[in-house]
């Protein structure tokens, strides 16, 4: 009887050590570097999902509505030096660019709603904007920090990202990029 | 008797209370940093020096001059950046596990010790049985006549 109750206890802890490492295993293969690994290994991933409150309050956004559209996805928080850097740069290329076929959204992320809406307003950000404060989106994305901007293709799928703060030729060159991926 | 030690009792509950309703009522920034966590680099703000931990490190401060409580300042963080925000995890719901399973695992650990010593001990008893079993017949009416001696 006793040996019994060994062996059943033998057999637990094996049991109990196989399983921690089956979980630690499976947390590796998952963690995969997000979608922005993909695109850095010449993958066209599906975009993300992405549905997030809107800064300004009204309603929310999921990115699935703007199928069919080149959409450029900024992540940025008020607390970020180079996302006040590029932020004029953006504005300016969103009023270049909307009207022919591209959206521009900004994600907020790991911030404070007060701060970010002050920045939207310091400058003159006109373009709409969703809250992330969880950060809910850093890991689907992949992302390395902030400011990066990603570009969906017209077809959904994630074309290109700039992980840094972006100038007008990135913009302009990545936004014809999304534009063109149309299957 | 009794009375007394009630009051004792008391007064040893008071005294152990009232540091902690204090740090509710009137908390400081050092506690507040090292109970919640910079969400970029995920260690205690006190340990940060992150632009996102610096800007929490800020709006705490604000916060205990403006006279809010420490429960107050830390659901409104929770509010912005969800629970994993707080250094030590809840007591309700699945975060309870975090606090039950060390426990469980301290239970179990010493159920399994208790287990082991009994079973150890009660081995040495049979070995001791046996070794006083196989005694030479000889050898023990040799010792019972030296004992006789004795008596």
């Amino acid at each position: 009887m006793a040996g019994r109750a060994k062996v059943a206890a033998q057999v637990a802890a094996v049991a109990i050590v196989a399983a921690l490492l089956g979980l630690l295993v499976w947390q590796l293969v998952r963690d995969t570097g997000g979608a922005a690994a993909q695109i850095t290994k010449g993958q066209t991933p599906d975009a993300p999902k992405l549905v997030l409150e809107r800064l300004d309050g009204k309603g929310t956004i999921d990115l699935r509505d703007y199928r069919g559209k080149a959409v450029v996805i900024n992540f940025w928080a008020s607390w970020c030096g180079p996302c006040k850097q590029e932020a004029p740069e953006l504005e300016r290329g969103w009023q270049r660019w909307k009207g022919k076929g591209v959206v521009f959204l900004g994600v907020d992320i790991q911030d404070f709603k007060a701060d970010a809406r002050r920045f939207i307003a310091r400058y003159g950000i006109t373009y709409p904007n969703v809250f992330d404060g969880r950060g809910s989106t850093w890991g689907r994305f992949g992302l390395l920090g902030v400011p990066e901007t990603f570009f969906v293709g017209r077809n959904g799928k994630l074309v290109s990202r700039v992980p840094r703060p972006i100038s007008r030729e990135q913009l302009d060159e990545n936004i014809s990029l999304a534009l063109a991926a149309v299957s | 008797m009794r009375v007394a030690l009630a009051l004792l009792a008391l007064l040893a509950a008071l005294a152990l209370a009232a540091p902690a309703l204090a740090s509710e009522q009137r908390p400081t920034s050092a506690e507040l940093e090292s109970e919640l966590v910079c969400p970029t680099c995920k260690t205690t703000l006190d340990q940060s020096s992150a632009p996102v931990a610096e800007r929490m490190k800020e709006i705490i401060r604000e916060r205990i001059a403006a006279g809010d409580t420490k429960s107050e300042i830390k659901a409104a963080f929770v509010a912005q950046f969800g629970p994993a925000v707080l250094a030590t995890p809840g007591k309700s719901g699945l975060d309870l596990l975090a606090w039950l399973l060390p426990l469980l695992g301290l239970g179990i650990a010493a159920v399994v010790v208790g287990l082991l010593a009994r079973h150890w001990s009660r081995g040495r008893g049979d070995d001791a049985d046996a070794a006083s079993a196989a005694l030479d017949p000889e050898l023990e009416r040799r010792v019972d006549a030296e004992l006789a001696r004795y008596e």
